[in-house]
């Protein structure tokens, strides 16, 4: 499995759409769809995204990568596939900024990890949080860039609180990373350090809500 | 010359040609806090030039800054493209929708003038205004995004990535047209008045690109467009990191490199090897919530591991300083650069940083 990881890896960094699209096949011969996407392409994309957080890989390899992954998952694992994630109601969204690549890449790797979640595109504080009160969201993902929308996350998890809803709010985006003490000062429940952390506490929570 | 008597521009030229001045220069790149000083919103300060030089003419005494910033707001350049711009009460101003809506849109796309675009005559005013307030005592630094990087807001990052890694001759036709607009803005600015050029690039950054990218693409813009510049020019990579290629982005002509706080400066400053200085790196969003103490202490780290040898103005990492942070705090930082930066900087020998002892 490891020798899969390691070609998968190197072909989404290269941006090889064709080698990762071979080695995915190749997976597919002796695997399940869904055991291709735990065992492959989550490790994988783990492995991306803990190598930008390093400095070792970047943002557009970590794009393209997602990007490619998301459309290979979506042949093999159709949304409508049984064996997708039994996962908590989630939503994903960019709050009072127009900055949309870390949404795009968090929600492409979420959906390449076999998740599904409502893309709310971009959405103000009054706006989101009414919608994800009347979807019945249990996870909402929040994107940022700018400091200001960073410190506005903190207005969403006060309300959202208040209704007593119990959703539970993961962050992420640049103020996020060069502030670590951030997510804790809006009142986040957590912080993607990349788009692979997000797969990660997601799918640690989904424990906790059934 | 008695280096106790050096005024800004004189101290921040001895330390860009690699020598030790008087002190640490500061560039304090201050923007949106103008409009705090004046007592205006964010749209109406910059909806006139003399707003933006009465407010950075405050700031330049208020904080002790070694420098003038001409830069109103980044999406300003886009404006000239056709794009509008969406203020925010407590931020910096940001690109509205994207002026290439589909790829084929680069077909046909016309650079526009600098001089017919009102936006951007209205910086070239307060640069000359601010140039006759200080003449040749004070730096003053125009903004120029780099061609390179411009796209992300023309046609959105992700767009952007695609078009990098599938459409390379849409690619070069894009960059042709961003290329004319740079120069031809960097060059008015220049005449205007301002010092030197921050050509910011952070698409360029190891952050965003690989190195073998860049070297085909980020590089090579920057080569065409800084050879075309008439001036200095400080490339910045707006909180990016750099480190893997700071050399090469030194072969592009360039003097400076603003660096992230997420790269270590004594690194950088040794593979920078004196073909560039260093312009960084405080970190920005952090700023928002430090104590005049920990102000003190983070400027003196960066002095600590940078400052020797000259080929250092202390700045923050991001290339503006956000609007939330207080007063108390960039007043502790000027406050520090004089208790600390003032050369030669034996202290430095002694030095222990906390966060490794």
């Amino acid at each position: 499995m490891n020798e899969f990881i390691k070609r998968f890896r190197s072909s989404l960094e290269t941006i090889d759409r064709v080698a990762a699209e071979s080695v995915f096949k190749e997976a597919l011969m002796t695997l399940t769809p869904i055991e291709v996407v735990e065992q492959v392409v989550v490790p994988a994309l783990e492995q991306v995204g803990a190598a930008w957080e390093d400095g070792s890989v970047a943002l557009s390899q970590v794009y393209m990568s997602g990007r490619f992954c998301e459309e290979l998952v979506e042949r093999a694992l159709p949304p409508s596939d049984p064996d997708r994630k039994h996962q908590p109601r989630s939503a994903i969204v960019v709050l009072s900024d127009y900055h949309m690549l870390g949404k795009r890449i968090v929600y492409s790797v979420m959906r390449a990890s076999g998740f599904e979640l409502f893309d709310y595109g971009r959405m103000d504080v009054d706006a989101l949080v009414e919608r994800a009160l009347a979807d019945k969201i249990r996870v909402l993902l929040i994107s940022v860039l700018i400091l200001p929308s960073a410190l506005k996350v903190r207005e969403v998890c006060a309300r959202l609180r208040t209704a007593g809803t119990g959703i539970k709010v993961v962050v992420g985006g640049a103020p996020f990373l060069f502030d670590d003490q951030m997510w804790r000062e809006v009142g986040a429940d957590a912080m993607g350090r990349n788009a692979a952390d997000a797969v990660t506490i997601v799918q640690g929570w989904m424990g906790e809500m059934q | 010359m008695n280096a106790t008597t050096m005024n800004s521009m004189q101290r921040t030229l001895t330390a860009l040609g690699q020598q030790e001045p008087d002190r640490v220069p500061l560039f304090l790149l201050t923007t949106l806090h103008g409009a705090k000083e004046v007592d205006l919103s964010i749209e109406e300060y910059y909806s006139r030039a003399e707003n933006v030089i009465e407010g950075q003419m405050r700031l330049l005494k208020k904080y002790r800054s070694d420098c003038l910033y001409g830069f109103f707001y980044a999406s300003i350049e886009v404006e000239a493209w056709g794009g509008s711009t969406i203020y925010l009460p407590d931020g910096p101003p940001l690109c509205g929708p994207p002026i290439i809506r589909r790829p084929e849109d680069i077909d046909t796309l016309q650079a526009p003038s600098v001089m017919d675009s009102p936006c951007l005559v209205r910086v070239l005013e307060a640069i000359r205004g601010l140039k006759g307030r200080v003449g040749d005592t004070v730096p003053i630094i125009g903004v120029a995004i780099s061609p390179f990087s411009l796209p992300v807001m023309q046609m959105g990052f992700d767009k952007y990535i695609e078009l990098i890694y599938e459409q390379p001759e849409r690619f070069e036709r894009l960059m042709e047209a961003n290329i004319a607009f740079t120069v031809d803005w960097a060059n008015t600015q220049l005449a205007a008045g301002a010092t030197a050029i921050c050509y910011f690039d952070p698409v360029s950054s190891s952050t965003n690109i690989p190195r073998d990218l860049y070297l085909k693409t980020g590089q090579q813009v920057a080569k065409r467009a800084i050879s075309q510049i008439k001036g200095p020019t400080a490339t910045h990579m707006a909180s990016g990191r750099c480190l893997p290629i700071i050399g090469d982005i030194a072969n592009t002509g360039t003097a400076v490199v603003g660096v992230s706080v997420l790269e270590d400066l004594s690194e950088l400053k040794v593979a920078a090897n004196r073909r560039v200085s260093l312009l960084g790196n405080l970190n920005g969003i952090e700023m928002r919530r430090w104590t005049p103490k920990q102000a003190e202490a983070q400027v003196k780290r960066a002095i600590a591991k940078a400052g020797r040898g000259g080929g250092f103005v202390l700045a923050d990492n991001h290339g503006e300083i956000p609007w939330q942070v207080p007063e108390e705090v960039l007043l502790a930082i000027g406050d520090a650069v004089e208790r600390w930066g003032r050369y030669p900087l034996d202290w430095t020998s002694d030095w222990i940083d906390p966060a490794s002892a």
